[in-house]
């Protein structure tokens, strides 16, 4: 009896935190594209598609989903040197924009599902505040 | 005839929506041939948002997230005692303006984003303070814009003085411009005019309106940039960051109304349109509005020596396109735009200095000099 009670357990707790973790991402997203409109998009434009050459895409960025602490930390604390985007170089500046951790969070959870992207692992404000200049 | 009425509105509505948009009649050119050479004076800065020349010829530079750095005989030194910037989006430390008699009086007038006051987030502030050693002292906040707010967007912010000795400095909308710009109870999408230290003039436009902001000079501007006097006429020459296709240069006069977001040559950035006019009643119409938009910052009117061809020019920074502009006037109106240093960088910044050489301030790079060939 007891052993399935347990399993019981772990299969609602499991289903329960999926779909807590599900919502949070969801609203997560949503708080993430208000910043994106505030901060990113006059740069990395509506679709995220950026100007080539001059701002990285966000659609469809390698860049993005191959390195994923190194672009928290870019929007942390500011971006510059050479990053290769889809094939292609960028060398530009991107200032640090004064975001706090659980709006980083938002935005890369809005950047990493918008345009075609798709990320179930929702980034928190925990991992930003873990990653260091 | 019927079928004419039916027509018209249909003409009228594409007349409109050319006119918004089209590509502004005198374009960019590159230059015929280039005559000057380019020296990186200042490097590694990476925001140079404002600078000013010392009389014993070294030179404050703004850095937006908050240095001031003071560069003499080659090297970089930060000054301490800057004030507590609120670094956020658009916003931080931005123009820095010395006092006209600054070799009598030593003031350094500064403009930055700050968090003081109440609400959450920050809003433009003016302080002025001296140098001394290393160190900025007798520090004085002369305004500070309210509410704060956190949004990222349109903090101003240029400090200049004009031939009498008023200080005018310019606040954007906050990107609220709807709740703003328009209205002259509320700080943001103005121009502002001051005594130099910071009283408000009594012949300012607005002292006698209710609940209005007394240091009001000029209203209806949406993100100014550039604000600099005219050498040959004392005017307050002012431009804006516009929506899209529709950054303006404006003459400020006392009291008047640039417009926005009532008027405007642009339209959204996401491709919406939010007004059909262009002009109406009691709004001023720009000397000059670019489409496409160039984002310009910085603005510097050419009287030296050193530049024969561009003497009584304008030049402004296009953040944008990564050059500097040169604008020539006749009669008051654009009649030639060149493309200089063309993939500089984003330009933020332009001064001539005292020694009569221009100075470009670059984003990612730092202070670039321009020197003519002869």
């Amino acid at each position: 009896m007891k052993p399935i009670l347990l399993t019981l357990f772990f299969f609602f707790s499991f289903i329960f935190v999926g779909c807590s973790q599900t919502d949070a991402l969801k609203s997560s997203i949503i708080r993430g594209e208000e910043i994106y409109t505030d901060f990113c998009v006059s740069c990395h434009l509506p679709s995220g598609e950026g100007v080539k050459g001059v701002f990285p895409p966000l659609a469809k960025s390698d860049y993005l989903f191959k390195n994923r602490e190194a672009s928290i930390r870019g929007i942390k604390f500011g971006q510059s040197g050479e990053i290769i985007v889809n094939g292609i170089k960028y060398n530009g500046v991107m200032a640090p924009m004064g975001l706090s951790d659980d709006e980083i969070a938002d935005v890369m959870n809005y950047i990493t599902n918008s345009w075609g992207n798709k990320n179930n692992n929702m980034v928190t404000e925990e991992e930003v505040s873990k990653i260091k200049k | 005839m019927k079928q004419f009425h039916f027509i018209v509105p249909f003409i009228l509505m594409s007349l409109y929506s050319c006119a918004q948009q089209a590509e502004s009649e005198v374009k960019a050119e590159n230059p015929e041939a280039i005559n000057y050479t380019t020296e990186l004076v200042v490097a590694d800065i990476n925001i140079p948002w404002g600078m000013a020349f010392l009389p014993d010829g070294s030179m404050l530079i703004t850095e937006k997230a908050g240095d001031l750095i003071h560069f003499k005989n080659g090297k970089k030194t930060l000054i301490e005692g800057v004030p507590e910037i609120y670094v956020r989006g658009q916003g931080g430390l931005m123009g820095i303006k010395l006092h006209p008699d600054y070799e009598t009086n030593g003031w350094i007038y500064l403009a930055y984003a700050s968090a003081e006051g109440e609400g959450e987030g920050g809003n433009t502030a003016i302080m002025r303070a001296k140098l001394n050693g290393n160190q900025l002292v007798e520090k004085q906040q002369l305004y500070k814009a309210s509410p704060n707010s956190k949004k990222g967007q349109h903090f101003g912010s240029r400090i200049e003085f004009d031939n009498e000795g008023y200080l005018y400095f310019s606040i954007g909308e906050r990107g609220e411009g709807s709740l703003n710009a328009q209205d002259i109870t509320r700080d943001g999408g103005k121009i502002y005019r001051l005594h130099d230290d910071g009283r408000i003039p009594e012949d300012n436009p607005f002292v006698n309106v209710l609940n209005a902001k007394k240091a009001i000079y000029c209203y209806g501007n949406r993100n100014p940039q550039g604000l600099i006097i005219n050498p040959d006429t004392g005017d307050i020459w002012e431009h804006e960051h516009g929506p899209k296709g529709g950054d303006e240069i404006n003459i400020i006069q006392k009291g008047k109304n640039y417009g926005w977001q009532v008027i405007s040559y642009g339209i959204n950035y996401d491709g919406t349109s939010f007004t059909d006019i262009t002009e109406k009643e009691g709004m001023e119409q720009p000397v000059f509005y670019w489409v496409p938009s160039i984002a310009p910052s910085g603005f510097a009117f050419v009287t030296s020596n050193k530049y024969p061809d561009w003497k009584g020019n304008m030049l402004v920074g296009a953040l944008k396109f990564e050059y500097l502009e040169r604008l020539v006037l006749n009669n008051g109106k654009v009649v030639k735009r060149e493309k200089l240093l063309e993939k500089v960088g984003r330009v933020r910044d332009v001064v001539q200095a005292p020694d009569g050489f221009i100075y470009v301030a670059v984003e990612g790079k730092g202070i670039v000099k321009i020197i003519p060939k002869n």
